[in-house]
């Protein structure tokens, strides 16, 4: 299979090592892995601030580059949700709602990718470290994402999985909410710090490069010593 | 000048950081989550309720007109007198007009969120009424003259030290902080009150248009009072709380119960379907029901967002709210908190200024994966940033969209921001965590992680 992946900005300019995992990932279970040069950025920020004629003039050009792509993998749940979910209604009553939804339907979140589509949860990788998974909302709620990357690490060799209390409770993150309003972002931030710091696992683990930048700057801050990474380095890890 | 939205972002600064808050309202709400998970496993089928329950207010909602003439027709064959309140005002003058006329002198109210929607209190202490809470949550802000903390539980944000000081402070009466003893306080006051009151006003669960019934809910005994012991009742309700079928209470009642306080079932649930009829023994003499519009029929007229009128104002989407959990009830300043609040408000107070309430979240869902009405409440609030935008845009904000469009559409251009981004970050790095730092919102409390050697866009097009 041809696998188109999709990387969001701050993946690109601050994660690069997510995105080059899942490639090795990928190419190493047999696939061709394809990156488009055109799109960064999914539309997400403008979207969600709620400049949709502003936001479509980047989604556009996200469904150009990617309508004759076979699948689409998408390193981030949120800007999965925006594209599989969101670009439909964005993009209702327009000339591109079909090519729009024809793009939403071949999207797919990561780990989802590789579970419900791949059907593959043992990727012969080993981790001997304590973990904690973090659930980000778009991923959960919107994808109904809750079980793919718990199958995935239940397979890492010498990973332990401890679930967090507040697994399911937002990060705080938010995209530009957590600019916007830094006292409720950080208070969010650090209720879920603390349910993490109290499984005592080494990582946060997840299939959100935002989120983990929220938690690890939050838990960096704040001295925690807990780190942060994403399931595709976890997977990748031989 | 302080608007709703310097007031949020100054109350959201000082409460979120406070960790005895954040420490009282995640007890109260850990015990809350127990007990609901529980009682949520009694239902066979959860999410199949959850469907019908959709369902049922939805066609309920739709066919308001028709339900509402039937409610008010089979109501008034019973002597009851109807009253139809198309604002907040109408709905305080009617109120007023029958306390004038019966000459009453003290009020005695349960809980009912439509009399906060339009400052009832305020108007009929302003006329000169004396007007006591029986809700013993409600009886306790009073006191306090503090609006309720959330649509449940109204004095959730007190310890029961603060309210023995509450109660010695304005009954001169509290002699421990046990809450049998101060229970029995508010207990003894309220007893002299109900006797004393010429008039009791009530909000209402449910209006019921198969029977012409009202529906009131609750566990302390005094929404049944409030009704049975003054001579005339009046009972404010919105006109939205319709339920068709006096069946459907079957479901509605554990359903509130459950999603409220975790209960199967709260301890009173009342059915009033007039005044005292010839041959009863008790129910007041006269019995009034004032149903109020106040901007609902306009949110009926908004076919995204009319779902919002399903809400049974069980509170459990604040519940689940980490950003209710952060900021409290108080900070919202409105009526209707939480993500409920953030939705409607807009539509009942207007967008411009109460779009911040939509904004103030990260769109993480809690509130409409728990709504047991499934209310689409996360999506309204993104409708609402839309809107918000629409109508009045920050021409700051759509300035840095159209710049950014081209970077993010353009590979050269994003090649070149790329470079760029790493000089400026090391500038950045001169100023970092200081206010000269832009991105001062995030470094004052959060480490920012520095942008990567080589991108992965780089890495990509090294490795072709």
């Amino acid at each position: 299979m041809t696998i188109t992946l999709f990387i969001p900005c701050f993946v690109d300019l601050m994660y690069p090592q997510v995105g080059i995992s899942m490639v090795r990932i990928f190419e190493k279970l047999g696939h061709k892995v394809e990156c488009p040069e055109g799109p960064a950025c999914c539309g997400q920020p403008a979207f969600n601030t709620g400049y949709w004629d502003e936001s479509r003039a980047i989604a556009i050009n996200v469904i150009e580059s990617l309508k004759a792509a076979e699948a689409i993998v998408i390193a981030s749940g949120s800007c999965g949700a925006m594209m599989s979910v969101f670009y439909p209604q964005l993009f209702a009553g327009t000339p591109h709602e079909a090519a729009a939804k024809s793009v939403a339907a071949k999207c797919y979140e990561f780990s989802s990718f590789l579970v419900n589509k791949l059907g593959v949860t043992d990727l012969g990788a080993k981790f001997r470290h304590r973990v904690t998974f973090h659930d980000g909302c778009h991923g959960l709620r919107e994808l109904n994402n809750k079980r793919p990357p718990r199958e995935l690490l239940a397979k890492v060799r010498g990973l332990e999985l401890v679930e967090m209390g507040a697994a399911e409770i937002c990060c705080g993150f938010g995209g530009t909410f957590a600019a916007k309003f830094p006292a409720i972002s950080t208070a969010m931030g650090e209720v879920k710090c603390t349910s993490a710091l109290e499984t005592k696992a080494d990582y946060i683990v997840s299939c959100d490069s935002s989120c983990l930048m929220q938690i690890q700057g939050l838990a960096d801050k704040q001295k925690k010593g807990i780190k942060t990474m994403h399931l595709a380095e976890v997977l990748a890890q031989q | 000048m302080s608007t709703p939205a310097t007031q949020f972002n100054e109350d959201a600064r000082r409460v979120a950081p406070d960790l005895r808050h954040r420490g009282i309202i995640q007890t109260a709400m850990g015990k809350y989550e127990v007990v609901r998970d529980q009682r949520k496993l009694w239902f066979q089928d959860w999410q199949g309720a959850r469907n019908l329950a959709a369902r049922t207010k939805f066609e309920a909602v739709n066919h308001l007109d028709q339900h509402l003439d039937q409610f008010a027709r089979l109501l008034e064959s019973r002597g009851t007198k109807v009253h139809w309140a198309s604002n907040a005002q109408q709905g305080r003058d009617i109120i007023l007009g029958i306390l004038r006329e019966k000459g009453a002198k003290v009020i005695v109210k349960s809980k009912a969120m439509t009399s906060e929607e339009i400052h009832l209190n305020n108007a009929m202490e302003h006329a000169g009424y004396e007007v006591v809470e029986s809700d013993l949550g409600e009886f306790i802000v009073q006191l306090r003259q503090e609006p309720p903390y959330h649509l449940v539980f109204p004095a959730m944000h007190l310890t029961r030290g603060e309210i023995r000081q509450t109660f010695q402070e304005k009954l001169n009466d509290a002699p421990s902080d046990e809450p049998e003893d101060l229970t029995m306080v508010a207990r003894r006051v309220m007893r002299q009150k109900y006797l004393q009151a010429d008039v009791g006003i009530t909000g209402a669960n449910f209006c019921i248009a198969e029977t012409g019934m009202i529906s009131i809910t609750e566990n302390e005994g005094n929404a049944r009072l409030t009704a049975a012991l003054p001579k005339t009742m009046i009972t404010l309700v919105g006109i939205e709380k319709v339920l068709p079928r006096l069946e459907d209470l079957a479901l509605f009642l554990p359903m509130l119960a459950v999603m409220g306080t975790g209960q199967a079932l709260t301890c009173y649930n009342t059915m009033y379907g007039g005044p005292r009829q010839p041959g009863e023994a008790d129910g007041p003499e006269e019995y009034h029901v004032v149903l109020l519009d106040n901007h609902r029929t306009a949110l009926l007229a908004d076919a995204e967002q009319r779902d919002a009128l399903g809400c049974i104002r069980c509170g459990a989407c604040l519940n689940v709210c980490p950003i209710f959990r952060n900021v409290g009830g108080h900070t919202y300043g409105t009526v209707y908190g939480g993500p409920i609040g953030s939705v409607i408000t807009p539509h009942l107070r207007g967008l411009t200024q109460w779009k911040h309430l939509s904004e103030a979240s990260s769109l993480c869902g809690a509130c409409t994966e728990t709504c047991p009405v499934k209310i689409d409440l996360h999506h309204h609030l993104l409708q609402n940033r839309r809107n918000a935008s629409q109508q009045k845009p920050s021409w700051w904000q759509k300035l840095v969209f159209k710049i950014f469009a081209p970077i993010a559409n353009q590979p050269g251009l994003w090649s070149l921001t790329t470079k760029f981004g790493r000089f400026g970050m090391k500038l950045r790095g001169l100023v970092n965590g200081t206010v000269l730092d832009p991105a001062h919102s995030w470094t004052k409390t959060r480490d920012l992680p520095p942008m990567a050697k080589q991108s992965f866009k780089e890495w990509w097009k090294e490795q072709k």
